[in-house]
This record gives structure tokens, sequence and C-alpha cells, in this order.
């Protein structure tokens, strides 16, 4: 650690949907201070309408989450003393501003409502008996469902953030969503069709950079989105066809395939 | 001013608010959730250890009988034994319910759900993920509410009163947090789910929308608050740094082998409960702590060492992962190395709405009802760990039945128009009032009052003087402005003013009942009356809004336990022998 000063400057965007700017506030720090700190000390001593969205501050809700020196992360989980004496908070960029560092997330459920539910099969749905997993299997959706919403993977997603298509992709937020459901021991729905079209996985080019900001440390990419970018492969690829297809030179029948389970 | 119509208005969107909108909805009913932040952050995803229940998949000798026993005992036998009846022998189906709602636990060897030990269990009860079963109750809830057809959610909505009309509710009038905008909803049945009142204490691990909404509009809608003087200090909370001073440290710490140090590394639970140890009750452990440090023998910031180094790091990162994460990233401290400072911290509100046992039904407001943290009966004098998840699950469930058969059987009656406008204009008064006192100054006044004279060691000398200053306290709240700008559009000053308004009557109702309990029981613990006195085993204390306005603390008598289950509560059980050893 490094010494401390005893105040920082703390430079907060305010503004709303038209226009806004950095605002500097000189902030007292004592040992062991987070962002959030920071920011709620402006908000009850020197700018008593700041608007900023928290919870638990304890890096257990994800209500908190900002751009903090231009990186996509938690205030709660972020100590001051991880950085100098001159701190930037910007709200997230790809969602609109409502007011200061709040951000209107609202898209975020609109799409988690077009992902169907948890579905067992009609035995387990009506089974009398309490159900058996495995733990190695549960812990493999485990992995998923750490996710706190944060929603700062969908602010780094350059399909999102730069390219602005939350027409075309769902965002790393949900495919980790329909992971947890597609590789859940009991769930037996198929979600491919729905990540091959509207989800739009084949949009994520993997640069990983929103396993890089989970601040629950989930391995999106790598455990969730390639995985599914394989079943969806999978669907639609079928070796013996494509060798009758090449050898007919005219397309297969089509069939509609059982659930694979990579 | 927008106008919403539905059949059940659910207020608050924790595990009983979810739980209840589901059942409504399930049943029938149009359903509207409020909540004060967005869908899936409430306070309930804070919850670590797991939910309590019966299942009997670890210890075989587990059941209900067991669970009710245990729930009675640490409860100091203040419980409404309806509850803790119902409880114990519901908890099982609701949290098989929610795995076949898709929620996901840890496994035993043969695939069932694995239960871990918690303090003053007689046996392995906590169906659990990790220590983040909270999050996993919220995710599977919100999922499944979210895909029901008949339930509309509003979010960042706050409510600022309940409207009634001859004894029963009529709607509510909320503001929404974006825009500043008012909205009035009009309704045939309230269920509150709004959680506790953690936050009016400077210490707790509550998060800040814990200001007791619930309970203060219910009270002043002529609801009766029962139980307030039981809050429950939960032993481990982090000391330090500063910065995170409160935040808890789950008791599944303790429950995976944690032991408790002082200074002089002597593992002093042996001196305040020899049996249990560790594992003993929180209001005895949290007390242990407190008085160690009392006596000179705290760690260097004011607690007690919590140790589990004696487990393997591997153990330690896959039983408690997020602990883990916590004091590494905020403490700098890695707990599979080093012992964890810890103190206690409020925690949970054992007091709250006085309701009917088998449907959260409040006494005294027709229409209204209540699950979860705001609603009293449950756990007494002081709540056992795992207790509060499957509460939200099991009352939630029948108080949103219970709105939903109440809600077609009544016209909708007419509100009183005037009532509406005089609370329009106090909720707007702070806007007006460009001159008036920050309420964030005065929300920091009121936990000290809280932390200084109603903690965790209580006289009447302490106590009056408390409420004294409370009462000062009341009337500039009253005239309070917004702190600075007056806009409505989100304005956390003005946000700030009403949460305030509510503490107050909160802290009012604990100090005025903490007062008139003159005994030691539970979580309440009077340095002028430190033993259990018997007579007062019979007695709740209730507030409840005087015709003058202001409020006054009566008696209730203690529903009388059913003598086949006394004989539950007395008759000793087999001891648990771990066969599963990690």
């Amino acid at each position: 650690m490094s010494s401390r000063t005893p105040a920082i400057n703390l430079r907060v965007w305010r503004g709303n949907a038209e226009h806004g700017d950095l605002v500097d506030f000189r902030v007292p720090v004592r040992e062991g201070m987070v962002v959030l700190d920071a920011v709620l000390w402006v908000q009850a001593n020197a700018a008593a309408d700041l608007a900023v969205r928290w919870n638990c501050k304890a890096a257990k809700c994800g209500s908190c989450s900002a751009e903090i020196n231009g990186f996509p992360r938690l205030m709660c989980k972020t100590p001051l003393d991880e950085y100098g004496d001159v701190i930037t908070v910007r709200p997230m960029r790809t969602f609109p501003v409502i007011k200061d560092l709040v951000t209107d997330v609202s898209w975020n459920y609109e799409v988690n409502k077009k992902i169907p539910e948890f579905t067992p099969s009609e035995a387990d749905a009506s089974s009398g008996e309490a159900w058996t997993m495995q733990q190695e299997d549960v812990e493999r959706v485990a992995e998923f469902r750490k996710c706190i919403e944060c929603f700062l993977c969908q602010d780094v997603c350059h399909v999102l953030r730069d390219h602005d298509r939350k027409d075309a992709y769902y965002g790393p937020r949900f495919m980790i969503r329909v992971a947890s459901l597609e590789m859940h021991p009991k769930d037996v729905l198929d979600r491919r069709p729905l990540l091959k079209g509207e989800g739009g996985v084949g949009m994520c080019n993997i640069t990983k950079c929103c396993q890089e900001v989970c601040p629950e440390h989930i391995h999106i990419t790598d455990n969730a989105i390639i995985p599914l970018k394989e079943r969806v492969v999978d669907m639609s690829f079928d070796p013996v066809l494509a060798i009758a297809r090449r050898l007919r030179r005219r397309p297969g029948p089509s069939q509609p395939s059982p659930k694979g389970r990579a | 001013m927008d106008l919403v119509e539905t059949d059940v208005l659910v207020i608050g969107a924790g595990g009983a608010g979810m739980r209840g909108a589901i059942a409504a909805a399930e049943a029938g009913a149009r359903t509207t959730v409020i909540c004060k932040s967005l869908l899936g952050k409430a306070h309930t995803v804070m919850a670590e250890g797991g939910m309590a229940a019966a299942l009997a998949n670890v210890a075989h000798l587990d059941s209900w009988e067991a669970h009710f026993a245990d729930t009675m005992k640490g409860g100091k036998l203040l419980n409404n034994w309806r509850n803790a009846y119902i409880h114990a022998t519901e908890a099982p189906e609701r949290v098989l319910e929610l795995e076949r709602w898709g929620a996901v636990f840890d496994r035993t060897g043969p695939g069932y759900i694995h239960q871990r030990p918690f303090g003053a269990h007689t046996y392995p009860r906590l169906a659990h993920i990790g220590d983040r079963t909270g999050l996993e109750l919220i995710r599977t809830l919100q999922d499944r509410l979210v895909h029901r057809e008949n339930i509309d959610v509003h979010m960042e909505v706050t409510v600022f009163k309940l409207l009634t009309a001859g004894g029963r509710v009529t709607g509510a009038l909320a503001y929404r947090r974006a825009d500043g905008e008012l909205v009035h909803y009009r309704c045939r049945a309230i269920l509150l789910a709004t959680g506790g009142a953690g936050k009016i204490y400077r210490v707790t691990s509550n998060s800040w929308e814990s200001t007791g909404d619930g309970s203060a509009l219910a009270y002043e809608a002529g609801g009766i608050l029962q139980d307030c003087e039981m809050v429950q200090f939960h032993p481990t909370g982090m000391v330090w740094p500063p910065g995170v001073r409160g935040i808890l440290v789950t008791e599944g710490v303790r429950g995976e082998g944690g032991v408790l140090k002082n200074k002089e590394g002597e593992r002093f639970m042996e001196r305040y409960d020899h049996e249990r140890m560790e594992l003993s009750s929180r209001d005895i452990v949290a007390r242990a702590i407190h008085s160690e440090v009392q006596a000179g023998r705290g760690t260097p910031h004011g607690g007690a060492f919590l140790d589990i180094t004696h487990k393997s790091a591997d153990f330690i990162k896959r039983k408690l992962p997020s602990m883990h994460e916590q004091f590494l990233k905020l403490a700098h401290v890695d707990i599979t190395r080093e012992p964890m400072e810890v103190a206690p911290t409020v925690h949970y509100w054992m007091g709250g709405l006085r309701v009917d046992a088998d449907t959260g039904a409040a006494d005294g407001v027709s229409g209204l009802f209540a699950a979860g943290e705001v609603a009293c009966g449950l756990h007494g004098a002081n709540r056992l760990g795992g207790n509060s998840l499957s509460d939200l699950l099991v009352f939630g469930k029948r108080a949103g039945e219970a709105a939903a058969a109440f809600a077609p059987g009544g016209r909708r009656a007419r509100e009183d128009k005037a009532a509406v406008d005089q609370a329009v204009s106090e909720l707007l008064g702070p806007l007006q009032r460009r001159g008036g006192e920050s309420p964030y100054k005065l929300m920091g006044e009121l936990q000290d009052v809280m932390t200084k004279h109603c903690g965790i060691q209580r006289d009447e000398e302490t106590l009056k003087a408390g409420l004294e200053k409370l009462i000062e306290l009341k009337e500039r709240v009253a005239v309070c402005g917004t702190g600075g700008p007056t806009g409505r559009a989100f304005n956390p000053g003005w946000h700030t003013a009403q949460d305030v308004r509510m503490m107050v009557v909160n802290a009012e109702a604990v100090l005025r009942s903490a007062i008139e309990r003159r005994e030691s029981r539970g979580a309440h613990s009077r340095t002028d009356f430190p033993k259990l006195e018997p007579h007062f085993e019979k007695v709740h204390f209730v507030a409840l809004r005087g015709k003058d306005g202001e409020m006054r603390i009566e008696q209730r008598e203690v529903e009388p336990v059913p003598y086949n289950l006394t004989e539950l509560i007395s008759q000793s059980y087999e001891k648990y022998t771990p066969e599963e050893v990690e």
C-alpha cells in the first residue's frame, strides 16, 4: 500500500441525458475507504443531489457500477489506495444516462424476459421424489449463477458499447444466463435457436473484455460463450449430412434435431 | 400524478415480496410489485449462509420437531408458536420447490441437497450454495417472476403513504426516483415485504434500503408494531478498516469450523457456552465478543479474532469463496493464512408488524398483509441463522395467497382526498424548505443516538436519554430540507429526507419498547435487569399510534403454546456426530 494523503481529488461526472461535465471535489480520506465511500461523502457534504445507485456496499448486489479512471468497476469494491490523488468516476457509457452516475439499464431487464425460464422434464417436474444431482454438475452452472448483474460486462462489450448493436446481441450477461440454463443438469429446453437468432451469440468475437471486468471472476467467454458457440454450430452442422450434401450437390432434408449436450 | 390500478400491490422485492407476488399471481390476482431499487438488488442478496429446513439430508435424525424446538428455544419463547410450527413443517417443501424452479444447491455424496451446521441448530440444516445462498434465492425467484404474465414490476419507486378508508387499505402513494413523478396505486390488498430497519444504527450489515419503510407506513396506517426492542446484533461483522465496518462475515465461517479467540489467544466461548461454543445462538456470541472487548481482551481494532486457518486453503476457497474475496479485497487479509477481526454488527430485526401467523394479515388494518423481516412472530427474541431465508419463502407464499384471496372480496373503497393532498404536501415539503437542515446530517445523528443509547447492552437511564434526543430529532426531521438542490429528478437528498422520516418511527418504537422490557431476554440485554424474568415470557410489548398522534406502548399476551408442542421444546434431542468428514 502506498502512503496516504489526507485527501483526494474526486472528479465526478455530473449531468443528465442532454449534457454533463466532470466536477471536482476535495474528499478527506480514511484508511480502507473505497470509491463509493468517497462518492457518498460528496453526497452528504458537498452535493446532496449527486445521483448514484448503490445498495449493499459489500460487492454482493452489483448496483454501484461505474467507470473509474476509465475502467468499469464496482465502486464499493475499489479501494482508493489503488489509485493516486486524482480519481475520475463516470457513469457506464453503454447505457443512457438518467442523472450523474445513474444510467438507464432497463434494456437488460427486457432481454432477460426473452430468455425462456428453467424447464425441467415432464418426469422430473411431476416426480414426487427429491432430485439428485452431482456436485460437479452443480458447480459448472454455479459459476454462472454467481453473477450479480452489475452489467459491467455489458458495458465493456464492444458489440454493445462501440457498435450499439443491442438489437443484434443480448450481451455477455445473458450469454451466461443462457449457459446457466443450458448446462443445468435438469433443464431440457433447447435455447440454441434463440442464441443463433435473436440472442446473437455469433456477434461475440471473443476479445474476453467482459471476463476481464467481471467482479465475480466468472469465465464468461471461456466457460459460457465459447461452449455456447460450439453448441450452436453443432446444431446446424451435421457431418454426415454435410458429406451427403456434397455428394448429391443439393441440400439434405431438414430435420428437427434433439437437444445436444456438449 | 400517474395512476396505476391493480389487485394486489406488493411493496418490496426481496425474497418475501417476490415469493408473495408469485403466489398472488398464480392464484389469479393482477399483481404489481414495487421496489425501491432495481429488481434483484434487495437486501436478500446479502444472505450468505443458507436456508434452514429439516430435510434431514445430512443428519438423518433431523425432523420438523427438532427445528421447531430450536427456533422456539433460540427465540426465548417469545416467538408466536404457530409461526414456528408452520415454518418448521413447510420449510422443506419450499426449499425443494425453489430447486424445481431452477435454484442450485451444493450436494451431498449421493446427490441430495447438502446442509451445513449453523449456530443453535441441533443438526446440520442449512441448504446452501457456497456462501451466496441469498443471491441464489433472489435470482431464482426473479426469473420465475418476470415470466409470470400477470405481474408488473415497477423499479426504483418508493412508497411514502398507505391509503386507507374505513380501516381498510385502498392503495398507496409513491414517487419514481428517476424523474420524481408521483404515482398513485389503487389496489384491493397490499403485501408489505420491505425488510428491516437496520439503518437506524451506525454499524450495520444492512443495505441503504433497510430504513424500516414498511413498519413505519403500517404504523401510520393503524398497524401495530410488536417486539421492537428485539434487534439482532450479528456477532461477526468486519471491524477494520473503518470504511468497511459492519459488513457481514457469514456465520458459515463458524459453521465450517472457524473459532473465536481474544487477543490473548484464548478460545473464550468456552466461558460463555461451553456446550455449543462458537455455534451458540447469535445473541450469546455477540454479547460474548462485546464482553471480551469491554474487559480489555479485544483485538487491536476492538473486536475478536475469527480464525479458520486450520482448514486447508482449498477448503476455505470452496466453502467460503465470497468471504475469501471480501477480506482480500477490502481488508487486505488472506483468511486462509490470517485470522479475521470481527465485532457485532446490527443485522436483523425480530420485531415488526403484528400479523396473523397463518396469513400474514396485519392486526388492525384490513387488506394489509406482511411477510419477511417486516413482519413479527417467527423469531421471538432472537433469530437463528438460516431461519430468515426459509421464513421469506414459507410466509411470502402464504401472505401472497392470502392477499390474492382477499382481493376480489372487497370493493375498492374511495380514498380520502384530503389525506392524499396532505401526504403529497408532506412529501414535497423538503423540496420547498430551502434553508432546511440536511437529511444526511439528521440520519447520522439518529444513527448515533441508537448506537449509543440502544446498543447491545442497555439500561433505563441511557435508553431514556436516547428517547429524549430522538424526540428532539423527530421535530427537526419533520421540517428538514434536501441538503441542497431542490429538483425532483433523481435527487438523493430528497429521498433521504423520506428515509429519515421512516427511520424515526422505527427508532422510537425500538427505544420505547426497550425501556418497557425490564429484563434480559435474547437480543435484548439490560444491565439494570440482567436476568430473564419468567413473567415477561408471556408479554409482547407493542407500539401503536394513539388518538393524539403520539406513540403508545401496550402489552399483548404471548400466544400460549399447545401442550403437545411444549413437550417438543422441553424434550432432549439426540446429539449429532458428523458422519461426513471433509
